[in-house]
Parts: structure tokens; sequence; C-alpha cells
């Protein structure tokens, strides 16, 4: 295998045992991506000097006897949305596209304190506002299974990055589905911890009330590996939740006997592509035979949580990128004769049209008159929609459903932004209960990956990773790699 | 002409003395050099979050209790949206609908009579940074520069019901809001520094209306005076308007203190839309009760229960309210207290010729220029009351004491200003007066009371003064019947 196919844990044992260098490592997956950039474009800024000269520090620890930690010297991607210090952050937005910023996020930090690699920053959704990766201000990502389709989004970059072996592992986030859909679309792992898993200090904000930072990777070990790193407690973050963080590796058992395992009929029905279903389904007889449960059941809100989804996210973001006005940093407008003219022009030219939708919907729901209507009542339904998992979670352990009700679909397929807002329908409820969620691959649909979403209880990401863990090591479908094909 | 009634409520903003800032650990300190006070969360940088200051919950409940207000146990903070260069994020972060404290009041007094004035809410939010700019008005100006060191301070608003009914109740209310949050060591209260600042709102109604008038809110009241001359000058202008056929229109207008008159600023169709929602940055306060009681133990004596302890004192109800509306100037007192049990002549040194020397130099009554140590002024006070000095030379002495710090006794002593009371020596001088004079011993005893006077005056003349003008008397009287 090569390296850039490889997964954090056998890396991990290569370098400790010194049959692997961390630069040569480095090296390699730079190689790799100096081959398949510019099909695939899933990086905006790469990092090669501070990158490489990490990879040699961790040499040296481990040449001097030191244990390292599991990520240490193994090289990986942050989406362009994470703040890592003196790196360009830019969102994949021109208002931010020569933002270097002054401070770490909290994830970067202790990710740092693990003596880890970082690439460079991946492509994204603007703002991570979008589905396809193809709000990017800079340019298109390509899936690694059809260079012709989308990674899916917003956290494209980093999905195609680990399926295209330019990168061994990375990080995404998760507002609506951001790391579980592009990883169904890549074949490859993502998880969406519990809200208040990770401290989103550092990480700049979309929807405050639903965002988190989550590991993608090509195994369920190593997605549990990024995990033990970067979650816990932070001060910097209220809504941080002061629990323990388990050794998620541990969770790692194959054993799903007696799990009670929910099928929510709201995720089987019209709209669901046959045969992604089928593939499901696939999955569902797969769980039986290793001795789980399956229960059917019922999340009857469902069919509101896209709607009140696109009146929350919005408005909320609506104030979040007020701060991008060209006064302290990003772009500015130098033709403007004035603070207020300044601050018009700078975000009509910074913006791109989804982002500026997404603002125009979200002031509008929140004006006076208007927010009885939509912004108060789409939080009385979000609680609705909380109570319908904490009922359905009495019954089961976790629930199953597709990831995405279709697979990667052509670039440019000028579907209009509402049937693109209508795919998010499996993933958004999860964020709306901030529940934790992941994505594993279990199967293809001509050609292209499949993925199953499971969604647990809240803070209980242990039980999802044995789940997961359990049918990956029962299945052979994470092992398979991109072929780089079609027309590009 | 009709007759109209001003109806006025008052909305302070008050900056917290919390060492840091609100959400960040940012310093608060005032007048530092321009942005060297500020981080990626006052900055708004892309991903910071703000994290509530305990500091600034404890002080807003502790405002909160000494305002009679009830602590609202479950309140939460708010975005407030609108765009502006020195708002950091574009949305400042306040309490909407669940504010902190709601339903307090404040009791003052004005030309001897007692009001009651209501506290609708009051709420925390964040300060924003300050504009400077090239020229002296932002419409002369080239350009502007952003300082955001008091960007994420601290701030109180305190928002009263439209209670007042006059300018001098309004300036009352306003001395007494600011001496309750000195005494409470929340706000230094510096109206020119901007720690403490007042926006009125302001209308009239013919006498008999049941409905208040459409009211103006007027801003940058930046004095207690701005604040009685905009109201009096704003009132004019309504009542004007009103007789004239025409009607106030609701907007906001600002006080141009140079010129003494107030200025539209922007009307109620131009008014901001602030949008406001939770803020999903910072999680519900739910507050303990053990915690609001723990401060509510350890609030000071507040201005109406000192000015209470004062009058049992027998210091004039004017004098306290006087005294009480200064911390310092309370604290001074009470010490000066310690020295003298004469509080009604302290009281009147107090507020007399310690205020008048003050104000004429414009130093604090803590100001270390200021020499007089309250036990000092207390002594002074005895010195009078024991006859030692007269209440002239006592001036003279307490503008000797202005001068170095030193206690009255040794000043007294020092310009040999002790009264002679020695019986010997003023016999001697009766003595010699009465031989000097002849004619006007002759005129006294002719009936001419007058004559005794012109004595009196000729012994006060040989000492200078300082003879006990009761004892000369007497001897006097004693010699020549």
């Amino acid at each position: 295998m090569k390296l850039y196919e490889s997964t954090v844990h056998e890396l991990h044992e290569q370098l400790q045992n010194k049959q692997l260098s961390s630069v040569e490592l480095t090296k390699a997956v730079y190689d790799r991506i100096d081959e398949v950039e510019e099909k695939i474009d899933a990086y905006v800024t790469l990092d090669r000097e501070n990158a490489l000269a990490q990879a040699a520090k961790v040499d040296a620890m481990i040449a001097s006897g030191e244990t390292i930690k599991p990520l240490a010297g193994v090289p990986g991607a942050i989406k362009d949305n994470i703040s890592t210090k003196g790196l360009r952050t830019t969102c994949s937005s021109h208002i931010l596209d020569n933002f270097i910023p002054v401070y770490d996020a909290h994830v970067i930090a202790n990710l740092r304190k693990d003596e880890t690699i970082f690439l460079g920053k991946t492509n994204m959704d603007e703002f991570a506002m979008g589905s396809t990766t193809e709000t990017s201000y800079f340019k298109n990502t390509h899936n690694a299974w059809n260079l012709d389709c989308v990674p899916g989004g917003s956290s494209g970059g980093s999905a195609a990055a680990i399926a295209a072996g330019e990168a061994i592992w990375s990080l995404g986030s998760d507002t609506g589905g951001s790391i579980r859909q592009p990883a169904s679309f890549n074949g490859v792992v993502g998880i969406k911890p519990t809200y208040g898993r990770v401290s989103r200090y550092g990480c700049v904000a979309f929807a405050s009330s639903l965002d988190q930072i989550g590991p993608i990777t090509r195994d369920v070990t190593d997605a549990a590996i990024v995990l033990n790193t970067i979650c816990g407690v932070d001060v910097h973050d209220s809504t941080s939740l002061p629990v323990d963080v388990p050794d998620f590796t541990k969770a790692l058992r194959q054993d799903v006997k007696g799990l009670r395992i929910g099928l929510p009929k709201e995720y089987y029905g019209e709209g669901i592509d046959a045969k992604v279903k089928e593939q499901i389904m696939l999955a569902v007889k797969k769980y039986q035979e290793l001795g789980a449960e399956i229960v059917d059941v019922s999340l009857p809100h469902t069919e509101y949580a896209v709607i009140t989804y696109y009146i929350i996210a919005p408005a909320e973001a609506s104030a979040n990128l007020a701060r991008y006005d060209g006064v302290r940093y990003g772009y500015r407008n130098k033709e403007a004769k004035s603070a207020p003219e300044m601050t018009k022009l700078s975000r009509t030219e910074g913006f791109g049209s989804e982002v500026k939708r997404r603002i125009m919907l979200g002031t509008y729901v929140l004006s006076s008159g208007y927010y009885d209507a939509y912004y108060k009542k789409a939080m009385q339904v979000r609680t609705l929609i909380r109570k319908d998992f904490d009922e359905v979670f009495q019954k089961v352990d976790v629930l199953l459903t597709p990831t995405s009700p279709v697979v990667a679909y052509p670039l440019d397929a000028k579907m209009d932004p509402l049937t693109i807002y209508m795919l998010d329908v499996t993933t958004i409820p999860v964020n709306m209960a901030g529940l934790p969620g992941i994505s594993i691959p279990c199967g293809f649909a001509d050609g292209m990956p499949v993925g199953v979403q499971l969604i647990g209880k809240a803070l209980d990401e242990e039980t999802l990773l044995r789940a997961a863990y359990t049918f990956e090591q029962a299945t052979e479908f994470h092992k398979a790699f991109a072929p780089l094909g079609g027309n590009k | 002409m009709k007759n109209y009634i001003t109806v006025i409520g008052l909305e302070v903003h008050a900056e917290l003395k919390t060492k840091t800032k609100a959400f960040c650990s940012c310093s608060t300190e005032f007048g530092a050099e321009p942005n060297t006070h500020v981080c990626p969360v006052c900055l708004g940088m892309p991903g910071a979050l703000p994290v509530l200051n305990k500091r600034v919950v404890e002080f807003a409940i502790r405002a909160g209790l000494a305002l009679n207000c009830d602590i609202q146990k479950f309140n939460k903070m708010d975005r407030k949206n609108y765009f502006y260069p020195d708002l950091a994020k574009n949305y400042q972060i306040s309490q909407w609908d669940e504010p902190i404290c709601l339903g307090g009041h404040i009791d003052i007094r004005v030309n001897g009579e007692k009001k009651r004035i209501g506290i609708t809410r009051i709420h925390m939010e964040e300060d924003a940074g300050k504009l400077v700019h090239s020229g002296l008005t932002i419409s002369t100006s080239d350009s502007s520069a952003v300082d955001y060191n008091r960007a994420g301070v601290p701030l109180i608003e305190i928002v009263s019901e439209p209670d007042m009914r006059s300018a001098a109740e309004a300036r009352a209310y306003m001395e007494q809001l600011k001496a309750i949050l000195e005494y409470t060591d929340v706000c230094d209260c510096k109206m020119q520094e901007g720690s403490l600042r007042c926006d009125a709102n302001i209308s009239i109604m013919p006498e008999g209306a049941t409905e208040f008038g459409t009211r103006a809110e007027i801003k940058n009241l930046n004095s207690f005076r701005a604040l009685e001359r905009a109201i009096e000058y704003e009132v004019e202008r309504q009542t004007e308007l009103v007789e004239d056929g025409g009607h106030v229109v609701q907007e906001t207008r600002t006080w141009d203190d140079a010129n003494g008159v107030t200025l539209s600023m922007r009307s109620k169709e131009e008014a901001h839309d602030y949008r406001y929602f939770p803020e999903p940055d910072l999680v519900p306060i739910n507050l303990d009760q053990a915690w609001i009681d723990e401060i509510k133990a350890t609030l000071p004596e507040l201005p109406s229960a000192r000015k209470e302890r004062l009058l049992a004192e027998e210091v004039p109800e004017d004098n306290a309210d006087i005294i009480v509306a200064s911390k310092k100037v309370a604290d001074y007192f009470d010490a000066g207290a310690k020295a003298t049990k004469n509080l009604k002549a302290l009281s009147n040194w107090v507020i007399g010729d310690v205020a008048g020397y003050l104000n004429a130099e414009g130093l604090e009554i803590d100001s270390p220029e200021f020499k007089i140590t309250p036990d000092h002024l207390g002594e002074l006070v005895n010195l009078i009351d024991k006859g030692v000095l007269s209440s002239k030379l006592a001036k003279q002495v307490f503008a000797e004491m202005l001068k170095e710090n030193e206690a009255p006794q040794a000043l007294v002593k020092k310009l040999g200003l002790e009264q002679v009371s020695d019986a010997g020596e003023l016999g001697k001088l009766v003595d010699e007066v009465i031989a000097a004079n002849p004619q006007s011993i002759a005129d006294f005893k002719a009936g001419k009371k007058k004559a005794l006077g012109f004595l009196v005056g000729q012994i006060m003349k040989a000492t200078k003064g300082k003879a006990n003008p009761g004892m000369v008397n007497k001897m006097l009287m004693e010699k020549l019947q």
C-alpha cells in the first residue's frame, strides 16, 4: 500500500518503530498533492515549509527515544474556516482572501500540542454555506471517484483530500451535514460530534448554535484518534460542555449484539434514490447478521427540519457575518467615499451570491414584525425536533439512515437552491438536536460511494463508534480507493 | 396658552468598574494608547467567541439591589444588530426581553417635596469602541480612525419610568442615581469621561390629558447642567410647536451644548431595526439565590439610609441632601464627625467654606491638594464651640489650614490668634480704657447705651480682636455701675 493511502494508526506505528520518518511521509503526501491536485483542487493554501519543518522536529523526537502521540508526525488537512495562526484562513471567500489569523483555534492548539502536521487549508463552500463546494470564491473541488462530480460540501476539500490521498486525516465542520455528506460522497468516514463536545473557538461562525468541528478520515479508528485530540471543554467557548472525554479508541469493539438500531421511517420515504436505499438496506441486513436488533421508529417532525433550519441558520449567519465590513481586516473597497459606503461596497463585492442570499434571508426573518412568525416559531419547532429524538432514544440505542438521499451529482448541475437545500433533509435534524452523527461507507450506486449515517444519543459517541467500527470490520468498503476517473 | 405637563424618562448608561472587559480578559483602563487593550474577542476576529465575565453579573446585581429591583434568576444575553465602524462585530451583545433586573425605584426630593421615581429595568451590555475623526466633526473630516480599547467594556443601562415632570426632578433623579452607583462602587460616574451617560425621553401633554404626548429622545447629555438645559429647551420647543398648531414627531435628537439647542438626528422612519435575537454563543444565565443574598449582604449603607442617620444627628435636611449626594463628601463628613459632636456646624462648614474652596479650585474633596483633614475640620468646630475662636477668627484659621496640613490648635498658637479670656489681663485693659475715655463714660451714665459699644471696640482694637467679647462686655458693665 502506498504511504498516502494509509491510515493514521498504521502510519503512527511505522513512525514510532522508526520504519518510516515523518519527513519521508510528509514528502510522499506532498508528492501525491503535486500529482493529483490539479485534478482535485482540494486545497486553498499549502504550507509545505512549515509542515516539513514540523516533520523534522517529530523525527528528532522519535530519534531521541520519545513516545509520540498517535497524530504526531502524521500530516492532515484543515478546513479553511478553522483559524490557524500565521496561516491564511479564507473561508473560501473573497472577503477574507488576504486574512491571516493572529490566533489558533482551540482544536488547532490541541493538535499542535500533539505535534501533528498541517499540510494546508482545504477548499469549502463560502463560509460553509452550500452542499457542493461550488460556492467557493476560488474554485470547484472535484470528486475523486468521478472528477466530473461534486465532492459534496461544505467540507468538500477536506473529504476529497482524504479520498484522493492528499492528506491522511482532515478536519471539517458540520452545521447541517457539512462533514457527513461530503464523507458519504467521497467514500470516507466523517463524524459530527455532539454539540459542545468540541470547542468552536476559532471555527469561523456560520450558525453558532449548530456548528461543530469534526474529523474526516479513512476509517473509524482514525476518527476516534482525531476525536481524542480535539474534544474537551474550553474556557473560551461558553457552549463547550464541561464533561470528561473518554478514550474513544477504547470504544472500538466488534460487538453490536443486542444493539437496538432504529430506522426512522421519515428518512426512507420519497426523495431517496432507489439505488442508495438498496445499499442502505443491505447495511441494515448486515447489522442484523451481526446481531443487532432492528426497530422501526418515527420522528414525526422531520419534515419541518429543513425549513426551520433555513430560518435559524441564516438568522445567526446574518449577525455572524456582519463583522466583515472592511474596517479591521479582509477585503476593503478603496474607492468608497464614506464609512457606510465602504461597508456596503466591501460586502457587495466581497461576498458571493449564496452567502448574500442567506444573509438576506436571515435579516428578513429577524426583522421587526417577522421575528415571531419566523424565528420564534422555528425555535419552537426545533424544540419539537429535539423531543422526537429524546423519545425515540428511549426505545433504541442508535438510529440508522442514509447520509444523503443521493450520491454525488455532476458539477454545474444547475440545481435551484431549494432543491439542494432539501437534499440535506437526512443530516440537518441531527444538528438541530445537537446530536452526534457519523457517516461511513456502505456501498456504491452507479460507481459512486454511498454512506450510511448513524445517529447517537447526546455525548454517546462511543456507541456510535462501536457500531460503525463493527460494520467497517465486517465489510471492505473503507478499503476501496478512489480511481480519479472522469473526464477532467 | 394652555398649561402643559412635561413627561420625562431617562435611560442611563453606566460603565462598570470591572478590571477586565465583559467578554474577554482585556483591561478596561481608561486613557491607554489606542488599540492596546484589545484581543481577537473584542476586535471581532473571525472565530473568536465571547465568555461572560462573572463580575459583570455581580455588579449588575449589586446595582439592581441598591435600586430596589427584582433580580431575575433567569436572564439571557441577546444580539442587537446595527452597522457602525466602532462596533467590532456589527452587533452589540446586550439584553432584550429578559434583562437581569426589573422594577425598582429611586426616591428624590425637590423643593422639599419627596417623590418616588420608578425604574423599569436594568440590563447588561457591552460598550462600543470610539471613532477619532481627523477634523472637528464627522462631517468635516477626511478620515476617521477607530480605537477599540473601549469595545467590550461592560455597561449597565438603567431605564426609568416616565415619572419625572420637570428638569429639576430629572436632575435630582440623576444625582441620586449617580450617588447610589458610587456608593455601591459599580461605576466611577465620571460624566465628562463618559463613564456615566444619559439619554432623555421628553414629551408634553395638556393639563388634564390622560395620554402622553409624542416623545423625542435626546442624546449627548454629558453633565447635570446639560440635562437640565436640554429638557428646558426641548419643553419650550415642543410647547411652541404645539401652540402653533404643529405636532411633535417621534425622533432622536442630539443636544448641542455650545449653542444650547437640540438638533434632529433621525426620525422614527429612519430608526434602526435592531433585529434582536438570543446570543447563541452564550448560555442563558441562571442565578443562584445564595449568590444574590451574598451580594446583598455586602451592600454598603446607601444614600437614603445615610441621610436618615444624619437627620437623626440634627444635620439640616438641605445640608444632608448635599452631603450624601457624593460618597466622598459623605465619607469625609463621617470622618469629621468622629472629632466633634456639633454635626450641624460641621455640615455647614462642609457644604459652605469647604465646598466653596473646592469648586473655586476645581478640586475633589479627596484631592491631595486639599489639605484639611476631616478630623482637623472637626477640631476647628470644637474650638469655636469652646470659645477659643470667634467665628471671624475661625475663618482666618480655616484659610491657614488650606495652606498647610496642620491642626487648628497649632495654627491658632502659631498665628497668635488665641482669644484673650484672662480676667486679670482684660481687667487691666478695661481700667485703661475707662481712664482714657471720660467723655464716653459720662455719655453712658447719661443713658447713651451706644457708648458701651465704643468702649468694647477700643478694647478689641487694643487686642487685635482677640479679647473675649462676652467677658469684656460683662467686666465693663460691672465697672460702670
